[in-house]
């Protein structure tokens, strides 16, 4: 068993875990988006406006925001464990990862719930 | 003439590691990697390299030909020769003790961890632990192992943290042990493998699968582990 203080879950199969089911959360997320663009060429401010404030549509939103900071903080606390040899680079790394994705969830939160 | 490529370092007279090239008559036959280094042997008494049984089942000779990780003594010159030329490095990612002789210390270490033995804590039985042949088919393809180290050095995971993913080699002989049905410790050995290192930094890239001499497929085992670890904790 190694031990680890710094990654999402603590857990190797609970990261794992999340790492997958947030991948399907912003695979359909990228997909629905693609689609709707594509059956709407001429879409006007109004139409999109009108999509972000359905609720369905802004929790589907939120869900695939807070898939993509936990995505991003496995993945990349993956990848600096990898590469990153030296502890005080890998720390610093891993906190300025964190720090990003804790300042982009936050403000994506308020972008789409116009809090 | 088959030009033969070969890493050489003796850390008491060499600075660094350099690549020599030795120009071999192979008769025209289609020789082994083993039989190639073999006649090298009697042209420089100086070089080093394990060997043991010379047909794939001790696992000694394990190295890097063209590339692509073996076993020299089951591994023809026409499988890997390309336009007249062999490459011989150690495997990759493990400290070079000399030539192509590498230390294992840390590949048996990894190995070590797994816990490669039965451990059963209920009365040992008058005879012996029977198992019905479904039970025993389930270590086929497991048990055939012969710790060459091809696979684990092929796995960048490995490259990247040989102290902390014990890399397919031992995930395979995990679950060997996960998968026999004498072996009562199978709570105990899952919970050992529960940490974001030990089996979770496989990213299924199936290097592994590619380069085993034996034909066998850590990948598939690692996943099975994986299976084991979900519905444990679901």
């Amino acid at each position: 068993m190694v031990t680890t203080v710094t990654s999402y879950g603590r857990s190797g199969l609970s990261d794992w875990l999340v790492q997958r089911v947030s991948a399907v959360i912003l695979a359909a997320y990228s997909i629905f988006m693609v689609v709707y663009l594509l059956l709407n060429p001429e879409i006007v401010f109004a139409q999109w406006q009108a999509l972000f404030d359905n609720t369905g549509m802004r929790i589907f939103s939120l869900m695939a925001l807070l898939s993509l900071g936990a995505h991003c903080w496995i993945g990349l606390w993956s990848i600096s464990t990898d590469y990153l040899k030296h502890f005080a680079l890998r720390f610093a790394f891993q906190m300025v990862v964190g720090l990003l994705m804790f300042i982009y969830t936050i403000w994506g939160v308020q972008l789409l719930w116009g809090l | 003439m088959l030009t033969v490529s070969i890493y050489r370092y003796h850390p008491e007279l060499d600075a660094k590691p350099y690549m020599q090239d030795f120009q071999i008559d192979t008769g025209g036959k289609d020789l082994m990697v083993l039989d190639v280094l073999n006649l090298l042997k009697i042209k420089d008494r100086g070089l080093a390299y394990r060997r043991s049984c010379r047909e794939g089942v001790c696992g000694s000779d394990g190295m890097n030909i063209n590339g692509t990780n073996g076993l020299a003594c089951i591994t023809p010159l026409s499988k890997v020769v390309k336009n007249n030329k062999l490459t011989l490095r150690p495997l990759p990612a493990l400290p070079v003790i000399r030539d192509l002789v590498i230390d294992m210390d840390q590949f048996y270490k990894q190995y070590k961890k797994v816990k490669p033995f039965l451990l059963n804590d209920t009365p040992a039985p008058g005879i012996e632990r029977l198992q019905s042949p479904e039970e025993r088919a389930k270590l086929d393809g497991l048990y055939e192992c012969i710790l060459c180290a091809c696979c684990s050095t092929a796995c960048p995971s490995f490259w990247w943290n040989p102290d902390r993913f014990i890399g397919p080699a031992g995930l395979l002989q995990a679950y060997r042990f996960l998968a026999d049905s004498r072996d009562t410790a199978t709570e105990e050995r899952l919970a050992d493998l529960d940490d974001p290192f030990s089996v979770f930094r496989c990213h299924g890239i199936m290097n592994c699968v590619t380069v085993c001499p034996k034909g066998l497929n850590p990948t598939k085992a690692i996943g099975h582990i994986r299976n084991m670890l979900l519905t444990r904790a679901t």
